[in-house]
């Protein structure tokens, strides 16, 4: 008896509840909510902590140009801005006359550049014509995660991959070919950069829309004609900016030709033989002990500033390229 | 009975002008079987619409007379298609010298992001012609045929896309005009179109009638009623009807063409 009236208090009660939950209604307990006031906060809080955030990034910038301009103003200061510009001719550490013209470390980083651009710019581009128009989807999904780990190796393991194999290999070959030399680490950085020119063209020609290719095949392409006539065209501002953007990280490059490439700045146009890069100067000088105030102390930074110009160029140049090029679809 | 007799000994006097005869097609999309035993002679200078609801396989029928089909991985064939009595599914028959005889016409206006010239120019130049003078004439040429010369005759060196999607639409007709095919494959051409540009190349299809064989898939049934000499009607992947259009649209003998004409379905 008392077990029946249990149930039926308890029945009576869960009837009870569902009446009145029918009766309450979705609106109301949106209206009741606690959490409206705070979520206003929060929302006009976060696009003040995202400013702040994303400003890190902008002064760092800032700051980073603001010192290489001051410290090269003081290195200008004390060497001639003609004679950095114009001089053939780097000796820094000599006792007598210290010979401060940039022209040997520029030869010395563009060889390695174009070295790398030779190598880099048709295998990057003949790899990205493959994943995009050949390749099947399952191989695509293997071979491009590989070759986008071949872009995150360290830059130091290539440099040794520069110096203790390629080199040695290439010597067989060439037999002047010095320990350290221009050719080895431009073809590394060239292998270095060739995942990125071919990932991101093969970003570029995937992004062209399959009714091109369609329209081409149809006209009785075949699929070579339709890679190299229709998707390359199309693409080429991608694959323009893909490959200023591996230049741009070329020219930066800095362990693989502080390891392979020497340290004998020389303004020729000699790959078999030591040089010194821009990058690999700077390195030099800061793992050395060139004391603070100095000229040599000084030059690091000169040199960094050229380098930098250098860098912005190249990306203005890749933004100009990019649009110019650009073949809408 | 007699009807059926006379229709038989036409079709066989007439073999020479038949540029598609379609033999027991069979296709399949995976498991899925997409067209099934089509029997369909298309004859030359005419203008075929092939009508029917979505689905039907009037599409992949289209793209099979040119091979485009075959881009679907997953598509199995079986059957014979004779284009001017070769078998176009024979193994030393190759795609490229199939799609220079056919062109075709997309549903989207499918332009090259290259200039008109070079937009019209591809074609005779993939195929060896490069020859400066040669192309300017085959440029104009084209772009005449297409009803579109006037318009863009002082902008040749701008970029296609520049154009309008009617306007666009009619460079990928002259486009596919500048290799002069013979047949021309349209697969619902107008359907992206305004009703303005959708007029333009219907006129342009009539036109183009003169020279070229026209198959064209339609969901619009006005406008085959409107352009086409033949009509063939699809459901479920097979022909359910072939025959002149005013007869299909007029006295259709099966019950289930008479339904999609009237708007029944579909």
């Amino acid at each position: 008896m008392l077990l029946i009236s249990c149930v039926m208090v308890k029945g009576g009660f869960t009837v009870g509840q569902k009446h009145s939950a029918q009766k309450l209604s979705v609106q109301e307990l949106i209206q009741k909510s606690s959490g409206k006031k705070k979520k206003k906060l929060i929302e006009k809080m976060i696009p003040i902590i995202l400013l702040l955030i994303a400003s890190v990034s902008v002064l760092t910038t800032f700051g980073i140009v603001g010192t290489l301009i001051v410290e090269t103003v003081i290195f200008f200061k004390e060497v001639k801005v003609t004679e950095f510009i114009f001089g053939t001719e780097w000796f820094p550490f000599a006792n007598t006359e210290q010979l401060f013209g940039i022209l040997p470390l520029i030869a010395g980083t563009l060889k390695v550049t174009a070295i790398a651009v030779v190598v880099a710019v048709p295998f990057g581009i003949a790899s990205a014509i493959f994943l995009s128009e050949y390749a099947s989807d399952k191989s695509r999904r293997i071979i491009k995660p590989i070759l986008e780990v071949l872009a995150g190796v360290p830059t130091i393991v290539y440099g040794f991959f520069a110096l203790t194999f390629v080199t040695p290999l290439l010597q067989q070959f060439i037999p002047d070919l010095k320990i350290f030399n221009a050719l080895s680490p431009g073809i590394v950085v060239g292998v270095m950069i060739l995942p990125m020119i071919a990932s991101l063209s093969e970003d570029a020609m995937s992004s062209v829309p399959n009714s091109i290719r369609e329209g081409a095949l149809a006209m009785g392409s075949t699929k070579l004609e339709v890679a190299l006539k229709v998707v390359l065209p199309a693409a080429l501002s991608g694959i323009m900016a893909s490959i200023v953007l591996a230049v741009s990280r070329a020219i930066g490059e800095t362990m693989i030709v502080s390891l392979a490439g020497g340290s004998t700045p020389k303004f020729d146009f000699n790959v078999t033989e030591s040089i010194q890069t821009m990058t690999a100067y700077i390195v030099q000088v800061s793992s050395g002990d060139a004391g603070y105030g100095t000229t040599i102390y000084y030059s690091i930074y000169a040199v960094g500033f050229t380098l930098f110009l250098f860098t912005l160029l190249m990306n203005y140049l890749a933004h100009v390229i990019s649009k110019k090029y650009r073949e809408e679809y | 009975m007699v009807q059926l007799l006379e229709k038989g000994s036409a079709s066989k006097m007439e073999t020479s002008s038949i540029v598609y005869d379609t033999q027991k097609l069979n296709l399949w999309y995976g498991n899925h079987h997409a067209l099934k035993n089509i029997d369909l002679q298309i004859k030359e200078n005419e203008v075929t619409a092939i009508i029917g609801p979505s689905g039907c396989g009037k599409s992949t029928y289209i793209k099979t007379l040119n091979r485009m089909v075959e881009l679907v991985p997953t598509v199995k064939t079986s059957g014979e298609i004779l284009y001017r009595e070769r078998n176009i599914f024979d193994a030393n028959y190759g795609v490229e010298e199939l799609r220079t005889k056919v062109g075709m016409v997309f549903q989207k206006p499918n332009p090259f992001p290259k200039s008109i010239y070079d937009n019209i120019a591809y074609g005779p130049r993939i195929h060896g012609i490069r020859n400066k003078k040669v192309l300017d004439e085959i440029v104009e040429k084209s772009l005449r045929g297409a009803a579109i010369w006037d318009e863009v005759k002082d902008r040749l060196t701008t970029n296609a896309y520049s154009l309008s999607g009617g306007q666009q639409q009619r460079i990928c007709i002259a486009r596919c005009l500048a290799i002069e095919p013979d047949v021309i494959l349209m697969d619902e051409p107008t359907s992206a179109l305004d009703p303005i540009s959708t007029l333009k190349v219907e006129e342009l299809i009539q036109e183009l009638k003169e020279d070229y064989s026209i198959i064209i898939v339609t969901h619009n049934m006005q406008q085959a009623a409107r352009i086409s000499d033949k009509t063939a009607f699809f459901l479920n992947g097979e022909v359910v009807e072939f025959d002149a259009t005013d007869v299909i649209f007029s006295t259709p003998e099966d019950k289930r063409t008479e339904d999609y004409i009237s708007g029944r379905f579909g």
